[in-house]
């Protein structure tokens, strides 16, 4: 071959590019374009080759380019309240301008929405179907209010699969090929697989991850997971991390050491990135996991789409207090965490709203010190620089206080 | 001796220990980051001491203007700082609750004055002392009087606001419909000891509960939060200057473990 080895950073860029061009062109050629909720079922979109495009993740990208208040004063202009989800505010009012300098991204022809994430998105949808004209395709997945999804949920959801592929195919015109969907089936979980290993390898103390190089990786998990090339892509980042754990390395560059081990509750602040990763970098701490990446570490078996419709209603989202308490504390074990930051983040009512208890009874059962600060995923008017420094500062204060009770020096 | 200054939003305070870790000097004065209130107050402080700055041997910098300050060989947060001075006063609490010009903060502690667990105001200023600030002005009265005036109510009036704009609005319409000042000012009080209450419950918290911060000096405050929190809440002594006393013992300390 004798061609250099590409970087997973080059790998990153290249198909974040051609994810959108492939849109860009789809709907040149007059195919069918979606617009999909992030944990929807790729699945069937990939295999009967419908280009798609997801504006959770086109909101972040266009947060991360400090673009959002454009969109958000659209989309309160017309009469959306600042207390929906920003996510929400920012496509509503792309779908209205058009075009953002972060990037651009076709119309749909229809869109793609399952709640397993919250409700927010199913009126979100919903408007975006009647504005646009154009239908809306629905997986419903019952919350899982218990240890297990129970057997009657997957029947219904498995119902609710086959109905949406008769949709799709009444949309498109085409028939579902069942073993092209067996092999996006085969792919996506060995993509999920090399995401979730790449992920773990921030278990080693200490992290040769850098955890917001986690957030932008999780682009590629979020909009490509059905693509051979992001099982490269993760096997790439998988073994670069591999190797750079092997070698002693720690998360930034030679000498800067990682401190304090810290779990990142909720969202990134996309329009703070900078400062909120700074910030504890400043003081040695890494986020070495978080609650959500996990989400899509979506797995079942071969062919399996029972398997399938349940893995796509037990993530974390879809579930129960206790399941977020259980999770988090085994999360505290695994990688011997210092401290745990909670971004009280005021788009995400799903998020926010069980976390004071979660707070409350992680803390019971673990004892690690905790902070949580005001921010937002896209909305840049509810972050507040000195506030999360404080917070921050008194936050390590508290891990080194404890470090040197347990007889560290 | 040892320094500690506090950089508040609208005062800067200083405490100075010496060799014995005794207070020496403590000062006050009501201008904050930005302004030459420091040294005002430093030099009060240095006189009150009978020091030069050339005694000092050490001197941590706390408070909202910690960041921006330079004359300091270490910043140390706000939380740690309330928390060290208060164990240096009052060994036994276990929760401390400051109530600053900007934020609101409840403090759980260990015997050595170490934070073990805190929760803060979200980032508006509802349960802070800039709620009460609000609250004087539509009154129309100081902000040391908002105690008196509260400890004269007969009648409850509930300002059920969190947000202390909308509450402001409130509170005018609760004087135009004809209730009292002093019913009113009793209401703020309360609002703040609930947005407060609801913080120390959020940790955790347990008595002994002491008070820190300016607001420690309004005792109807005092009294509503010991009411809200069904313990007696006692104000420790020199509130306001709980934090500069923490940051002072926080140089001793830090200047002794350097030496060893
Ligand atoms: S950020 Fe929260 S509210 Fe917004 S779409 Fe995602 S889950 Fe729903």
């Amino acid at each position: 071959m004798g061609e250099e080895r590409k970087s997973s950073k080059q790998l990153l860029a290249e198909l974040q590019a051609k994810h959108y061009a492939d849109a860009q062109q789809a709907k040149a050629e007059g195919k069918p374009v979606a617009w999909s909720a992030s944990i929807a079922m790729q699945e069937i979109l990939e295999a009967m080759d419908i280009a798609v495009v997801y504006p959770e993740n086109h909101a972040a990208a266009i947060g991360a380019r400090k673009e959002s208040m454009e969109f958000i004063n659209n989309a309160e202009g017309r009469g959306y309240s600042t207390d929906i989800c920003s996510y929400a505010r920012v496509n509503i009012g792309y779908s209205d301008i058009k075009h953002a300098e972060a990037q651009d991204i076709p119309l749909p022809d229809f869109v793609f929405c399952c709640d397993n994430l919250c409700n927010t998105v199913l009126k979100w949808y919903e408007n975006l179907a009647k504005d646009l004209n154009i239908p809306m395709v629905l997986v419903n997945t019952p919350f899982v209010y218990d240890d297990e999804v129970p057997e009657r949920s997957v029947k219904y959801m498995r119902k609710e699969f086959d109905h949406v592929i008769r949709q799709l195919e009444e949309i498109t015109g085409k028939k579902m090929d069942p073993k092209r969907l067996e092999e996006v089936m085969e792919t996506s979980n060995e993509a999920a697989k090399w995401w979730k290993a790449a992920y773990s390898t921030a278990v080693k103390n200490p992290s040769p991850l850098s955890g917001f190089d986690m957030f932008n990786y999780m682009a590629a998990a979020v909009t490509m997971r059905g693509k051979k090339e992001t099982v490269e892509l993760f096997r790439t980042w998988h073994d670069e991390l591999k190797e750079r754990g092997e070698a002693g390395m720690g998360p930034w560059k030679p000498g800067e050491d990682e401190k304090y081990r810290v779990l990142w509750d909720g969202i990134a602040c996309w329009t703070n990135l900078s400062t909120t990763f700074k910030t504890l970098k400043k003081y040695g701490v890494n986020v070495v996991c978080s609650t959500y990446p996990d989400i899509w570490n979506l797995r079942y078996g071969s062919n399996d789409l029972d398997g399938l419709v349940k893995a796509y209603a037990e993530h974390y989202a879809n579930r129960s207090i206790k399941f977020s308490v259980d999770k988090m504390s085994a999360l505290a074990e695994e990688f011997q965490l210092d401290g745990i930051l909670y971004h009280s983040n005021r788009s995400c009512k799903l998020m926010d709203f069980r976390q004071y208890e979660i707070q409350r009874q992680v803390e019971a059962r673990t004892g690690i010190p905790y902070v949580s600060f005001d921010g937002d995923q896209t909305d840049p008017r509810i972050f507040s620089d000195a506030q999360y420094e404080t917070r921050i500062q008194a936050l390590v204060e508290v891990m080194e206080n404890k470090k040197n009770a347990k007889g560290g020096k | 001796m040892f320094v500690g200054i506090d950089i508040g939003s609208s005062s800067s305070k200083v405490a100075i220990l010496n060799e014995n870790k005794e207070l020496v000097g403590l000062a006050v004065e009501n201008l904050g980051t930005g302004t030459n209130g420091i040294q005002i107050v430093l030099d009060k402080a240095f006189t009150q001491a009978g020091v030069t700055p050339e005694d000092i041997k050490y001197t941590v910098v706390t408070g909202y203007g910690r960041m921006t300050y330079e004359g300091a060989d270490t910043q140390i947060t706000e939380i740690s700082c309330h928390a060290k001075g208060t164990a240096f006063f009052n060994c036994d609490a276990k929760t401390i609750i400051d109530i600053g010009g900007q934020d609101a903060k409840v403090i759980k502690i260990d015997a050595a004055g170490n934070v073990s667990n805190f929760n803060m105001n979200e980032k508006c200023a509802a349960g802070t002392g800039r709620f009460l600030e609000v609250m004087a002005r539509v009154l129309d009265c100081k902000l040391g009087d908002l105690s008196d005036l509260a400890k004269a109510s007969k009648k409850d009036v509930s300002i059920s606001s969190v947000c202390t704009v909308f509450a402001e609005s409130e509170v005018i319409s609760c004087l135009s419909a004809g209730e009292s000042i002093s019913d009113v000012a009793k209401g703020a009080h309360r609002a703040v000891a609930r947005r407060v209450a609801g913080m120390y419950n959020r940790v955790s918290g347990e008595p002994p509960v002491v008070m820190t911060g300016g607001v420690a000096l309004n005792a109807d405050m005092i009294t509503c939060l010991s009411d809200e929190l069904k313990t007696t809440v006692t104000p420790v002594s020199h509130p306001q200057l709980a934090g500069a006393v923490g940051a002072a013992v926080f140089a001793y300390e830090k200047y002794h473990k350097a030496k060893k």
